[in-house]
């Protein structure tokens, strides 16, 4: 303990904490929240009503949240990480029993005055959990798989419970982040070949389980045109709307395809597509490299971070936005199926800001608690 | 607890590994996105503006307004007219039932068209409008706009209707527009327009496309669902051409209500020089307006089943044996071919036989000896039995194909029939039997197979007159129109008016001896006008024609012609005719044994056709006309007036040469007295009493 001398730990104070807040990031989230403020305001024609309004005020909520996350002593999340996890599970039992419909789901649980949706916790949840768990074990210990059977459980549960509402997206995001995390703690290759394979045998058995909506959603991708004024619509509709927008965009509140309601919920899962309409492909490309910029911060954070814990939960974070937006983006340019997934601190969704923003929060204590040393029960080091 | 280090050192090897090739993994993710972006967006872009147009801009045609149908001196035959409408917008309005409750109470508006409303509003979009009711009073409109505010969603909107002022009196020549048929869309859109109207008949459909206009657009923003959201551009379209006609209206509607006492009449006038129509009637008619929102079927049922045909133009569609006044023809055919000269004489007994059949002239006891002149003065039957078995059928065929029979003339109406000119070919053709003399016999006074229009007979008048292969017209000029008054004296070229013919018999009318007077001149006016349009020569014999209308001065100018009692007083508008009466019904044996029937005691259908012939002023022939009365019995007592009224009235106004002060006067007419043989007027209404009792009637 004391070959490491020069980076000897101290008490940080509050003053400390914020001046060592990662305001780069801050600034980053801060333009791409603005730029969703804009498209919420342009997918009003021009109101701030009812979205842009709503959504900065929330996002403005969930900022000052970030911040409280972020000071809060990374030890504190790593004891905190287990019990957030059993929570989200609760919440989603319950949506089960309690939950509103939403588009043909139950996914919403009415709290007094706030919705939530758990689903939506369950991510951040899920990564805390994994983090904390793969945090305490050996490098040995990840490479034998009956270390690898808790957490499979802590993946699969939550993702059953998704999948039951139905949403087959969150449920894939889940597993998706989960696959991430288990491969950067270290997990075997064979492990995820064996599971890869595995999935792919359960293909036909869980196509007999889904929803007849679910399949379409499916043979529509696959097949846009073959239904374009049914299913293929959206999709269609969706990618004119981007093919139109062209390399400069049609600019800000001239979308003719969003403004004239040719696009489907252009507030929500469609809503890159609007922008792109607006914006065009330059447009396009910055907001993708703005993310690619917060994600590379992520990665930063994750790879300065003194403890295991900070490191995996910084690059699940990272991971878990990198899907969000490519899933969203391939989405809706017709790469990937239609699936409900949002686009990052744009679309109008509060859980969904609340939860990423909590996230970013998480990012930030695990930057500003770089140098802590944790051992597995929490406690500082050294 | 150095273990434990390095221990940790691995696992962070491990995990910047892992690290490294997921950060890897994305960014080539992420460089696929910007990939497919560029594909959309820029390599893809221009076929996806062209769906992204499709998608939101809905272009809708403008109806455009239908050209004008005009006479030649610009006065109006078919125009269009607003038709103010009542529409309603379910969505802005706030309870239907009641709001059309409250229409009811401004304008008649009862329980089955408000039945109708609703149920085309629930077939509809609520913001598509639904028209209440149509063809709203000046006042109604008035009293529907006062009270607008208190009717949410009613609006008045301006539609437009075909009207025909003239209506009946020259509906075969205008015709009429209909909605469009199943068979006429030819995926022209304008064609599908709910309120398109397509011409069905006459000049109407003839000069359709003209008339027509091009539509014009709007283009309108929609979204998805179908609403209007903005028009973004407008285009009013052209509106169609407007149709001159050589129609004189004032001519034409004096000539239907000279021929309104006449069951079934048809009636054609024409400029000889420029094949202009001036008049074409056809009695009975039928109101064109009646089509314009689609004919009700009594209504129809009661025209198609009408024996007189009013739906029928029987100037062009009506095809009669032309009697005597083909006989012209026989006597062109006979002299063109050096049959004959005009001093051939034949012995008219009453009869002549053929074989064991015997031909009869229409004069029981025979005309005596004759020559051309004499034959077509008095119209000896036996004299042109004479001529044509020496001619031949075939060389008359000839000759009555190029004076214009046996085809169309073209004239630019729809549904012209062609008659027919029979030739020895046509009869071994269709029946298999070989020409017969008899058959001869019968074409050369223009009965048997031979059928012609009325618009042929006027056609070859024409052509005689003229020398030149005239084709009758009716569209005198297309476009937009001048202002009344110039209408003749924009014609272009001003080549010489004057054709053989008429030079040739120039003077006829200062004496009856119908011998050429060299040195006519056309009265100075004939080719000032520049009138000629350029028709081919006939090429006849000046000498031949002359012969022919001299004969046809004889007919009405000459005591003792068949038309004698017809002449017009005035030797400078004086006439040249022939009559005919063309027989319906064979005269059998017994019949003529009994002595001549009375046709009048005849049923109506089986009555002769009375026909004449004319043109005038005999000095400079100008105008033709030809007149048929169906079943009207006696050429020459019941057509040659209709014919010598018509041009008398022609002459006044001549519209060749004068533009009339005013257009549209009604030119008044009242049963003339008929003038006996003396020249003095005697009891009027004569000509339904034939003179000579029953006995003979003058073809």
């Amino acid at each position: 303990m004391s070959l490491y001398f020069g980076e000897r730990q101290r008490q940080l104070t509050l003053a400390d904490k914020l001046r060592s807040v990662s305001w780069g990031l801050m600034l980053l989230l801060c333009v791409i929240g603005a730029i969703g403020c804009a498209v919420l305001y342009s997918a009003a024609n021009g109101n701030m009503q009812p979205w842009a309004m709503a959504s900065m005020i929330r996002f403005s909520v969930s900022l000052v949240m970030l911040l409280v996350v972020a000071v809060v002593d990374i030890k504190f999340w790593y004891r905190a990480s287990y019990p957030l996890y059993i929570l989200g599970l609760i919440l989603l039992v319950l949506v089960d029993f309690k939950g509103t419909r939403g588009l043909g789901a139950q996914r919403w649980l009415t709290l007094g005055p706030l919705s939530l949706q758990p689903s939506e916790i369950m991510k951040i949840g899920l990564i805390m959990a994994l983090a904390r768990y793969f945090s305490a074990r050996k490098l040995e210990e990840v490479g034998r798989f009956v270390y690898l059977l808790p957490p499979m459980m802590m993946v699969a549960l939550p993702a059953a419970l998704v999948m039951k509402q139905p949403d087959l997206g969150t449920a894939m995001m889940l597993g998706m982040s989960a696959t991430c995390m288990f491969f950067i703690a270290g997990v075997r290759i064979w492990v995820f070949a064996v599971g890869f394979m595995g999935l792919a045998g359960m293909v036909p058995i869980a196509w007999r389980f889904m929803k007849a909506y679910q399949k379409q959603r499916i043979l529509t991708f696959l097949n846009p045109q073959a239904d374009s004024l049914g299913a293929g619509y959206h999709l269609m509709q969706s990618e004119i709307a981007l093919g139109s927008g062209g390399f400069w965009g049609k600019g800000f509140l001239q979308g003719t395809q969003s403004h004239l309601d040719f696009l489907p919920e252009k507030q929500t899962d469609f809503i890159f597509t609007m922008f792109a309409e607006e914006f065009g492909m330059v447009g396009g490309l910055v907001l993708l490299a703005l993310y690619a910029l917060v994600i590379i911060y992520g990665f930063a954070i994750g790879l300065r971070s003194r403890n295991q814990y900070g490191k995996l939960l910084a690059l699940g974070l990272a991971c878990n936005l990198f899907l969000y937006v490519f899933i969203n983006i391939a989405m809706v340019m017709g790469v990937l199926p239609v699936v409900g997934v949002p686009l990052p601190l744009i679309s109008y969704g509060g859980t969904a800001m609340l939860t990423l923003m909590f996230g970013f929060g998480l990012m930030i204590s695990v930057y500003i608690h770089r140098d802590t040393r944790l051992n597995r029960r929490g406690e500082s080091e050294g | 607890m150095r273990s434990q280090r390095k221990n940790d050192k691995d696992r962070q090897k491990a995990l910047t590994r892992r690290a490294v090739v997921m950060g890897g993994v994305q960014v080539t993710l992420l460089g696929g996105l910007a990939a497919r972006m560029y594909y959309l967006q820029v390599v893809s872009a221009s076929k996806y503006k062209v769906m992204a147009e499709q998608n939101r801009i809905n272009v809708r045609l403008i109806s455009p307004q239908r050209g004008r149908i005009l006479d030649r001196y610009g006065v109006a035959l078919a125009t269009s007219q607003r038709n103010y409408r009542i529409v309603i917008v379910a969505e802005q309005a706030a309870d239907i039932p009641s709001t059309l409750d409250a229409i009811g109470m401004l304008v008649p508006l009862n329980q089955q068209q408000k039945t109708r409303v609703i149920r085309d509003i629930g077939r509809r979009h609520a913001f598509v409008p639904v028209v209440v009711l149509e063809n709203l009073t000046w006042d109604q409109v008035a009293r529907i706009e006062v009270n607008l505010v208190d009717l949410p969603g009613v609006s008045i909107d301006v539609g437009s209707n075909r009207f025909y002022p003239y209506a009946s009196k020259v509906s075969h020549v205008v015709g009429y527009v209909a909605p469009v048929s199943e068979d006429e869309l030819n995926g022209d859109p304008m064609l599908e327009l709910p309120d398109f109207r397509i011409g069905k008949s006459g000049i109407e459909k003839d000069q359709d496309l003209a008339l027509r206009g091009s539509a014009g657009t709007s283009e309108i923003e929609v979204n998805a669902l179908g609403r209007v959201v903005r028009e973004i551009t407008r285009d009013e379209g052209q509106p169609g051409q407007e149709i001159a006609t050589t129609i004189d209206m004032a001519l034409q509607d004096y000539t239907m209500r000279r021929i309104a006492d006449q069951e079934s009449v048809a009636v054609v006038l024409m400029d000889a020089l420029t094949g202009e129509v001036l008049v074409m009637a056809s009695s009975p008619a039928y109101d064109d307006n009646a089509f314009t929102h689609g004919i009700s079927n009594e209504l129809w049922h009661d025209l198609i089943t009408d024996p007189h045909a009013p739906l029928n133009n029987k100037t062009i569609q009506g095809v009669y044996p032309p009697g005597s006044t083909f006989k012209p023809v026989t006597g062109m055919a006979a002299l063109s071919n050096g049959i004959i000269t005009p001093d051939f004489k034949v012995l008219c007994t009453g009869q002549l036989k053929l074989g064991d059949a015997v031909f009869h002239c229409w004069k029981h006891g025979g005309h005596g000896t004759l020559d051309l002149h004499g034959g077509y003065k008095n119209s000896c039957d036996i004299y042109f039995y004479e001529v044509a078995r020496r001619t031949g059928i075939d060389r008359i065929a000839a000759m009555a194909h190029k004076l214009g029979f046996g085809q169309p003339t073209g004239i630019d109406i729809p549904n012209e029939r062609p008659g027919l000119i029979p030739t020895a070919e046509w009869k071994k053709k269709k029946y298999g039997v070989s020409w017969q003399t008899g058959e001869t016999f019968n074409a050369g006074i223009g009965q048997g197979y031979i059928s012609v229009t009325p618009l042929q007979l006027c056609t070859m008048l024409a052509r005689l007159v003229t020398n030149k292969q005239v084709i009758p017209h009716l569209v005198r000029q297309q476009g937009v129109m001048r202002p009344p008054g110039v209408a003749s004296a924009d014609q272009p070229g001003s080549g010489p008016g004057v054709t053989n013919a008429s030079a040739v018999i120039g003077g006829l009318g200062d004496g009856d001896d119908g011998t050429a007077s060299e040195d006519a001149t056309d009265g100075g006016d004939g080719g000032g006008d520049g009138d000629d349009i350029g028709f081919a020569d006939l090429g006849c014999d000046p000498a031949q024609l002359a012969a022919v209308l001299s004969g046809m001065n004889a007919v009405v100018n000459e005591p003792g012609g068949t038309a004698y009692r017809a002449r017009i007083m005035d030797p400078a508008m004086a006439m040249g005719g022939k009559s005919g009466t063309a027989q319906v019904k064979h005269i059998t044996m017994a019949e003529r044994e009994h002595g001549l029937r009375n046709p009048e005691s005849l049923p109506w259908a089986d009555r002769d056709h009375a026909l004449f012939i004319a043109f005038a002023p005999v000095s400079a022939p100008r105008y033709v006309t030809a007149v048929v009365v169906e079943h009207g019995i006696g050429g020459s007592v019941v057509a040659a007036p209709i014919a010598r009224d018509l041009l008398v009235q022609c002459q006044k106004r001549d519209p060749a040469h004068k533009v009339p002060a005013d257009p549209v006067a009604i030119i008044p007419w009242t049963p003339p007295p008929v003038l006996g043989k003396d020249g003095k007027p005697v009891r009027s209404t004569a000509a339904a009493t034939p003179p000579d009792g029953n006995a003979e009637i003058p073809d």
